[in-house]
Order: C-alpha cells, then structure tokens, then sequence
C-alpha cells in the first residue's frame, strides 16, 4: 500500500517544512526551559559536590547557608574537630555583592574560606590556588576576569590568581573565592565612617563606662571592629563515621545545626529553587498546551483543505484506518521535523544564556515522546473532521 | 447472461413528516453489460439521488438494486461491506477529474487494487496497463499537475475501470471539455464498455454527446422514462 501522509508531504515538502520550522522553534524554547531548570538543580549539586564536604554545620534552626542567613562563631569548628568521626573543618563565609570591572558590574557570590580546608574550590581551570593569607582571589569563568587581573573589593583590590568553572550560587551568580579572614572583613566589617559613629554612641551609653570597671569602653569598642561570624562550617569526616549519627551528636550537644550531603541537596532542589521550578513546570505547560494547539490548528486546516480527495478516498473503497493513518503519520511528521528543529536550535542557543543551560539526553527523548504524543493527540480533532467526510460530497448535485 | 444493473421500484425520501421530500418515486433501469447509457434530466430531478444509492454512498427508502443478477439492495442493504462493494464492483467517473494530487498518474490507478489487498509491484502493473489502453501510457510518471484536462479525465477512467468492476457511474464527465474531447470521453468509454463488458451509466446535461447514446433514460421529478430506438447514433 502506497504511504499517502509521505507523498503527501513529499508533494508540499516546503509548506511542511517550514510549518515545522516554525513549530520547531516552539519546541526548542520548551526544550530550554527544561533544560534551564536542568541547569538550576546542577548548579546545585555541583555547589556541594565542588565544597569536599560530608556535613554543613549551620546556625540553629535555620536552613543556611544557602537558602538562610546563618551565622556561626568563627571558633566553633575547634569544638566541631572534637566530635567523634570529623577529621576536617572549614570556616566559610558567603556574600552575594556587586564588583566593578572596567566599569561594568559583574555580580558574583563571594566566598571566604580557608586554603586546604573543605569548603576550597574543588579544582582550578587554570592558575594556581591561594597562597597568601591576603587579597589573592580564585574565580568562576563566568565572573570574565582574568588571571592577573586586579579586582576591587570595597575597601582593598586583589588579584585573581585562578579560574574554576561551574562554581555558581544557586541564583546563577558566580563565585569569587577569597581567604577567609578577607572575606569576613567585607561581609562584617564596618566602613570607617560608621565605625566612628557606633564608637561615639557605646562611649555616651553609660553603662559601658560604669565607675570601677576600667577597660570595659575600650573591650566593647573593640569588639566593633573585629569579626568573628562565618556562615557555615564545613567537615570532612572519617570514612568510617557515619554522617546521621554525627550530625544528630552535633545538634544534640552543639547546640547548632548540622547537614548531611542528602540533606543539603534536598533544601537545594526542593526548597531553594522549588518556587523557580515550580514557574518553569508552569511555563512548560503552557508551551506543551500552545504547541499542541498550533500542531492541532495546523493539521485541522491541512485536513480541511483535502476534503474532496477524502471523499474521493472514502468512494472508491479507502477504510477509515488508512485515512486516519494519513492524517496522524502527517502530525506525527510535522512533530519529528519540529522536534528535530527544536533539539538543534536549543542546542545551539544553550551556551548564550547567562545561566546554565543543561539538555540532557534523556529529557530529550522525553521531550520526543511528548512532542509525538501531543501531535498524536492534536490529529485527532482533524481525524475526526476527515471522518465525518461524506463520500457522497465527490458525487455533484 | 444477467442484466449489470437491474434496478426495480427504487425510492428515496429525505426528511420525515412535513419535511419529507420524495427524491426517487419507484425508479425501475436495467442496463446491459459492455452497455453505456445516458441518464439525462433537469436539475432536482432525482439524478445524483440514483447516483449516490447506486453508488451505495447513500441508502434508498425502498426499492431493489442488483449488480450482475446479484440483489445489493432488497428494501435494505444485502451486502455487509459497502467500502469493499464500491471498490470492487462499482466504478466512479466525477464531473471533474479528482485525481489525488499528491500521488503520481499511475499510484492514482493503482490505489484501487491497492486497497483492495494487491501488491504494490502488480497494482502498478495493472496500472500500467489501463493507462496504456487509454492511450495515457506515456504519462504515468507525470505528476497529475502536469496533465491536460483531457488527460487527467482519461486517467479517472482508468482509475474506475483498474478493478474491472461490472459498472460504471459517470457523473457529468464531459462537462469540463469541449466538444472534440467530450466526444473522444465517449468513445473511450464506449470502447471500454465492450472491450470489458462493463455497464456504464452517464450523468449528462452535455447536448453535444446525448445523441452518441443508444439508449437514454429521462428522469423527471423521481421517476425515470426509457428513450430508445433503431434511431439513435451508434
């Protein structure tokens, strides 16, 4: 039996293709969203998986350090080396801020942390790791500088002494790794203007320069222009503990909160960027609801305009299967040369996003079925249509 | 022998009650194998109703119907497939060609004894070879686009003769033509009547081809009236 829906085609192929085209385009930017909120939980889990760390040791009920402030006392990790199983421990500071480069504004997160302790960047793209105690600085590809350059950082510049890659915040930003002591000073250090003022106010409040007390004025005021928070600790533990049953000692007799890998991934994806995922799940639908609209649109006015050779079809003896198999081999044809399309543009306009932007083969195969079934759903209200067809209407009169 | 169409008593009534309109009032037709005849009467007269219930499109309200000493129809349908009736036993010419544009000249031959189950290699072969008898053998790569009024109705009749079925139904088919290539439509159809012994009735208002009749039936508000004699054109 001849394939009528493949000469069909082959007859109009323009028309076809480019109706494809246009569908295909509809279906690369709903491959990019899946493949946006891809790139939204990666980012994720590369975070974690990059840190080195089993646990994150964060400030009591709180979610941090990610999805909440949390603040925890510099010199915790001493006590957090005690508990049984921990083996390392690593202040880390985080900071989402603005930095200035050549006149622009480049957003980025900046994270303070301890050379050779987890919470480091796992691996250099080029460059080299941070030495000295000060204003050297590590960052992400995405932040564009480059090594040797000189970057300000409120008060003090530093120099980028190497790249990562894939080191991002969960809102995208990338990140730029400083030592710890640095960060501290941006994220909790006072300017100097401020300084004088707070100085000026503990002085005039009485109760610090009570009679008999000496020092007292001088030990608040000092306690100022120091800092000592960090927003989570990192641990590395022995291969043989067991990260629930430390974490549970840590709560218990800490009195902080601690996470396991698990855990921290569960508030990433399902708490962090639920609200995001939740907006690209709505978008997705919308897409899949436009697009099978358009397929169903498209195959409807294809079915309409062959009427009378329906009819002709249905005279001389064609069943209704070889008519409705016309018509869904046509949407289902119009579907792969949009999926195709699709697959491609997404693939090709992926690196320009800002964001990371993450097709996996899989959603691919996902996105095929869908895009076959939608067209297969969508030829029904035209299968019906040449259904209805009259053979008599190829008859005159 | 048996007659290829012999019809007796045949009506049709659209609507009901007030409605009803009586389109077919008892139409009796027998029409001899290898015969043609002309089917001629006004506009509303009954002519595309006969058509459609001998096309098995539509069902008469009463009446008898049978192809080749077989009834089809004996107040209500005696064939269960009427798809596999009409692609087998009844053949369609139609006022305007309706060849399927998407399909070469030959696939649109051999779509019929395709979709009655025969394989692709022999359905062409059998395509070719009405083509040819046709004298449209020449064509049958062409796409239909690039056929001539006169070549694309030759090939509808080749198209309705491929399954060599006992009757034939034309419906105007010489409309769209001038005279000289109405006039070789039916003598085609003539040559093709005798040479496989089909019955073929013609819808016409076509005044350049009546007299090319041997038999004509007239119908007139349902019923038909037999118009024959030595007298008519051979």
């Amino acid at each position: 039996m001849i394939n009528l829906a493949g000469r069909d085609i082959l007859n109009g192929w323009g028309k076809f293709v480019f109706t494809g085209l246009g569908l295909g385009l509809l279906i690369g930017v709903t491959l990019s969203m899946a493949g946006i909120y891809r790139g939204l939980v990666d980012d994720g889990r590369v975070l974690l998986g990059n840190a080195g760390a089993d646990l994150w040791v964060v400030q009591r009920d709180t979610l941090g350090p990610y999805a909440e402030p949390s603040n925890v006392r510099d010199d915790a990790y001493r006590a957090l080396l005690g508990v049984k199983g921990v083996v390392e421990a690593g202040n880390v500071t985080y900071l989402t801020m603005q930095i200035e480069d050549q006149g622009q504004d480049v957003r980025v997160m900046l994270v303070g942390f301890q050379p050779r302790h987890p919470g480091e960047p796992g691996y250099l793209v080029a460059g080299r790791p941070i030495t000295r105690s000060h204003y050297e600085a590590i960052a992400d590809i995405k932040t564009g500088f480059r090594l040797g350059q000189r970057i300000r950082i409120r008060r003090h510049e530093y120099t980028v002494v190497g790249l990562t890659s894939r080191m991002v915040s969960s809102a995208g930003d990338p990140m730029v790794f400083v030592p710890l002591r640095d960060a501290q000073e941006v994220q909790f250090l006072k300017d100097n203007d401020a300084l004088v003022n707070e100085r000026a106010r503990i002085a005039a409040n009485p109760a610090f320069s009570r009679p008999g007390v000496p020092g007292l004025l001088e030990a608040v005021q000092a306690s100022q222009a120091s800092s000592r928070t960090v927003n989570v600790v990192m641990l590395r533990l022995a291969t043989h503990a067991d990260e629930a049953t430390v974490a549970s000692n840590i709560r218990r007799w800490k009195h902080l909160e601690a996470y396991t890998r698990a855990d921290m991934d569960g508030i990433l994806v399902a708490k962090l960027i639920a609200t995001s995922a939740k907006q690209i799940f709505m978008f997705l639908v919308i897409l899949a609801i436009v697009s099978a609209a358009i397929v169903a649109f498209i195959i409807y006015t294809m079915t309409l305009n062959k009427v009378r050779e329906i009819a002709v079809l249905k005279l001389i003896g064609a069943r209704n299967r070889t008519i409705a198999a016309m018509i869904l081999q046509q949407a289902l044809g119009l579907g792969a040369i949009g999926f195709l399309v699709g697959k491609t543009a997404a693939t090709l306009w992926a690196p320009i996003f800002p964001k990371y932007v993450l097709l996996l083969p899989g959603d691919a195969v996902r996105g095929a079925l869908l895009v076959l079934a939608i067209c297969a759903l969508a030829s029904v209200v035209a299968i019906r249509a040449a259904l209805r067809v009259d053979p008599a209407t190829a008859i005159g009169g | 022998m048996p007659a290829a169409i012999e019809i007796s008593g045949l009506t049709k009534r659209y609507g009901v009650r007030d409605a009803a309109v009586d389109a077919l009032k008892g139409v009796d037709m027998i029409v001899q194998p290898g015969e043609v005849v002309g089917l001629i009467g006004p506009s509303g007269s009954g002519k595309s109703t006969l058509l459609k219930c001998l096309g098995a499109v539509i069902e008469p309200s009463a009446g008898r119907m049978a192809l080749a000493g077989e009834a089809i129809y004996d107040n209500g349908w005696q064939v269960a497939d009427l798809r596999a009736l009409r692609r087998d036993r009844i053949g369609f010419v139609f006022q305007a060609p309706y060849l399927i544009p998407f399909l070469d000249v030959t696939d649109n031959v051999a779509l019929l004894p395709m979709l009655a189950g025969v394989a692709n290699a022999s359905a062409r072969e059998r395509a070719r070879a009405m083509l040819a008898a046709l004298d449209v053998g020449h064509r049958s790569q062409a796409q239909v686009a690039q056929l001539s009024g006169g070549e694309q109705q030759r090939v509808a009749i080749a198209r309705a003769l491929v399954n060599q079925p006992p009757i034939i139904l034309a419906d105007e088919p010489t409309a769209p033509l001038d005279s000289e290539r109405a006039l070789a439509v039916v003598r085609i159809l003539n040559e093709m009547a005798q040479r496989f012994a089909t019955a073929i009735i013609v819808v016409t208002h076509d005044e350049k081809i009546i007299p090319t009749f041997r038999r004509i039936y007239h119908i007139r508000d349902g019923r038909t009236y037999e118009e024959a004699g030595e007298g008519r054109a051979a």
